[in-house]
C-alpha cells in the first residue's frame, strides 16, 4: 500500500498535445499526467478548451499533434476503462427510451452485441441506479425526468461499465444547489476507487470537493495541488467574476498580489 | 363487405398492406426519432432513378429501385454523417439528380410505359404474387437486423456521441439503418407510390409517439396503425372509386390531425388539473 502511494500509477498521460479547429489553436502543448484516484477539477474561461480536452481524451477529437495514452493504451482501447458524463445536452424530450435503457447504453461497448442481458449485467445496472438513487424511476421515460434526475441517470450510465476513470463535463450545470451537493458527495464516495477528472464552472464545488485544481486557457496550468497559483490566476483572469462573486475561500489562493495589481 | 375478398387481387392487396405496414412501422419509428424524414424522402425520390434504369435495361423496375435505393441510401447517409450542418442541401441535390436520371433513362427506353404511374402514385391493387415474395424477404431482413441490433440502434439514435465513446460502431450501424430505410422505401412504393412513401413511413410512428414512450411499443403501435390506415384507405378507394395510394395517405393524415388534437386537449386538461391541485 505504502509503495503504491509513493509511486502513483498514471492512468491518463498526454504528451505535447495540440488541438486546433481550422486555423485556431484551442489547446497548446498540453502535458498532463493523471494518477490513480486523483480528483482533478478543471477550471478556466469559456472557450478555454476544457470540453475540448475531455473530447480529446475520449477520442471524439483527434489532436493535431501529440500523444494521449489511457491506462497505457491508445484512446480507442483505453476508453473502455473510462466513464463519461457529457455536458447538459439538448435532446428530444419525446424520445422513446426508458431510464433503464439509457443506463444500459454504458454496457454496450465491451460486450457481445447480440447476447441478451445476463443477470449479472442486470444487477450492475440496478446497482448503478441505486448509487444515484434513481432505481425507483428506472421504468420512466427519460423525457419525464427533471434536469437533476437526468444528470444522475447519466452518471449511472457512466458508472455501469465499472470504469477506472470518470470524466465529467459540468455535471451540475443544470441542477439546483442541493442536488449538486448530492452529486458531489456521490463523486467523493466513488473517488475512493475511481479516478475523476471534472470540468466545472462551480468554484465552490471545485474548491471543496476536488483534490487538485487545474486551470485551462489554451495552456494547462496544473501543479498537482489544490492551490490556485499566480499563473493560474492570470490564466483565468478573463473571468474574474466567478472567482470573486462566489467568495472563493482564501486558502485556495496562494497570493493576492496579482489580484490586487490587476484591480488597482 | 366481405365479398371483395373473393378477388385474388384484393387478397394480394391486403397481404401487401400488412407486409408493408410491418416494415413501415418499425423503420418509420427510427426515421421519426432520428429526425431524418428529409433524408428518407430523398432516398424515396432518388429511387426513381432505379425505376428508369430497370426500364432501360429491361429488368424488373423493382430490382432497379432496390439497387438505386441502397446506393442513394449509402451516399446520402455518408453525406449526412460527414458534412454536418449543410448536409440537407447536398441531400436535396441528390434527391433531384436521382429523379432526373430516372426520367432520362425512361426517355431513352423504347415502348409504352403503362405502369409508370404505379411507381409514382402506387397501386396496391396491382401487386403481383412475386412482389409479395420480395416484400416477405425484405421484411425478414429488416426484422432480423433490427432485433439483433435493437440496443445499439436505440443508443446511436438517442446519443450517438456517447455510443461512439463506448466503442459502438456508430458509422456502420448508421449506414445499415439508412439501407434498411432504402429497402422499406422500395416496398412502400408499391402501395402509395414513391411521392407519398415518406408520409406512410412517418405518420403512424408520429401518432404512436404521441401516446407511448417506449420504443418497442411505439413500433408495435405504428405497425397496427399502418395496417388500419391501409385497410381503411383500400376499402374507401374501392367503394368510392378513388386512387388507393392517395386515399390511404389521406386516411392517415386525418388520423394524425385527430390524434394531435386529442393530445393537445389532454395536455390542456392535465395542465388545468395541475393548476387546480396547486390552488
Amino acid at each position: 500500500m505504502v509503495n503504491q502511494d509513493l509511486t502513483p500509477k498514471a492512468v491518463i498521460e498526454t504528451k505535447n498535445v495540440w488541438v486546433s479547429y481550422d486555423a485556431q489553436t484551442v489547446l497548446e502543448d498540453i502535458n498532463l499526467t493523471v494518477n490513480e484516484t486523483d480528483f482533478i477539477g478543471l477550471i478556466g474561461p469559456n472557450g478555454g478548451g476544457k470540453t475540448t480536452l475531455l473530447k480529446a481524451l475520449l477520442g471524439l477529437i483527434k489532436p493535431t499533434s501529440g500523444e494521449i495514452r489511457i491506462m497505457g493504451k491508445t484512446v480507442a482501447e483505453g476508453r473502455c476503462y473510462m466513464g463519461y458524463v457529457p455536458q447538459h445536452i439538448e435532446f428530444d424530450r419525446q424520445f422513446p427510451i426508458r431510464v433503464w435503457e439509457v443506463v444500459q447504453m454504458g454496457l454496450l461497448g465491451c460486450r457481445k452485441p447480440f447476447a441478451p442481458l445476463s443477470s449479472a449485467e442486470r444487477e450492475v445496472i440496478q446497482y448503478a441506479l441505486e448509487q444515484v438513487e434513481m432505481d425507483n424511476l428506472s421504468q420512466r421515460a427519460i423525457g419525464e425526468l427533471s434536469g437533476g434526475q437526468r444528470q444522475r441517470v447519466y452518471i449511472a450510465r457512466a458508472l455501469v461499465s465499472n470504469p477506472q476513470i470518470l470524466l465529467l463535463d459540468e455535471p451540475t450545470a443544470s441542477v439546483d444547489p442541493q442536488v449538486a451537493g448530492n452529486i458531489y458527495e456521490l463523486l467523493r464516495r466513488i473517488n475512493q476507487t475511481v479516478t475523476i477528472v471534472m470540468v466545472s464552472h462551480d468554484m465552490n464545488a471545485v474548491s471543496s470537493y476536488v483534490k487538485t485544481i487545474g486551470c485551462l486557457n489554451r495552456k494547462l496550468h496544473y501543479h498537482g495541488s489544490k492551490e490556485v497559483s499566480k499563473d493560474m490566476m492570470e490564466a483565468i483572469y478573463e473571468c474574474p467574476i466567478d472567482l470573486i462573486a462566489h467568495g472563493l475561500p482564501h486558502r485556495v489562493l496562494s497570493s493576492h498580489e496579482s489580484e490586487g495589481e490587476k484591480h488597482a | 363487405m366481405l365479398e371483395i375478398f373473393q378477388y385474388g387481387f384484393m387478397r394480394n392487396a391486403l397481404a401487401a398492406g400488412v407486409l408493408v405496414s410491418i416494415a413501415c412501422g418499425i423503420i418509420g419509428t427510427y426515421v421519426v426519432i432520428n429526425r431524418i424524414v428529409f433524408l428518407s424522402g430523398g432516398i424515396a425520390h432518388a429511387a426513381y432513378g432505379g425505376i428508369g434504369l430497370g426500364y432501360y435495361l429491361g429488368i424488373n423496375p423493382v430490382l432497379g429501385a432496390i439497387i438505386f435505393s441502397i446506393a442513394s441510401s449509402l451516399g446520402m447517409g455518408m453525406v449526412h454523417r460527414k458534412t454536418g450542418q449543410r448536409s440537407d442541401t447536398i441531400i436535396g441535390v441528390m434527391w433531384a439528380i436521382g429523379m432526373a436520371i430516372g426520367i432520362i433513362f425512361l426517355d431513352m427506353s423504347p415502348g409504352y410505359k403503362a405502369d409508370l404511374m404505379t411507381y409514382l402514385f402506387g397501386s396496391i391493387l396491382a401487386v403481383p404474387a412475386s412482389d409479395l415474395v420480395i416484400m416477405l424477404v425484405l421484411n425478414v431482413i429488416i426484422i432480423s437486423l433490427v432485433s439483433l441490433f435493437y440496443r445499439q440502434l436505440q443508443a446511436i439514435s438517442f446519443d450517438e456521441t456517447f455510443a461512439f465513446v463506448v466503442n459502438v460502431p456508430v458509422d456502420r450501424l448508421y449506414l445499415m439503418l439508412v439501407c434498411l430505410i432504402g429497402l422499406t422505401v422500395v416496398m412502400t412504393m408499391r402501395i402509395v407510390g414513391l411521392i407519398m412513401v415518406i408520409a406512410l413511413m412517418t405518420m403512424p410512428p408520429a401518432i404512436a409517439g404521441l401516446f407511448v414512450k417506449d420504443m418497442k411499443r411505439m413500433m408495435a403501435l405504428s405497425v397496427l396503425l399502418s395496417v388500419l390506415f391501409s385497410f381503411t384507405g383500400l376499402m374507401l378507394s374501392y367503394y368510392l372509386n378513388l386512387t388507393s395510394g392517395a386515399t390511404i395517405i389521406l386516411v392517415a393524415g386525418v388520423a394524425y390531425l385527430i390524434s394531435f388534437l386529442i393530445q393537445k386537449s389532454r395536455q390542456k386538461r392535465k395542465a388545468e388539473a395541475n393548476l387546480q391541485s396547486a390552488n
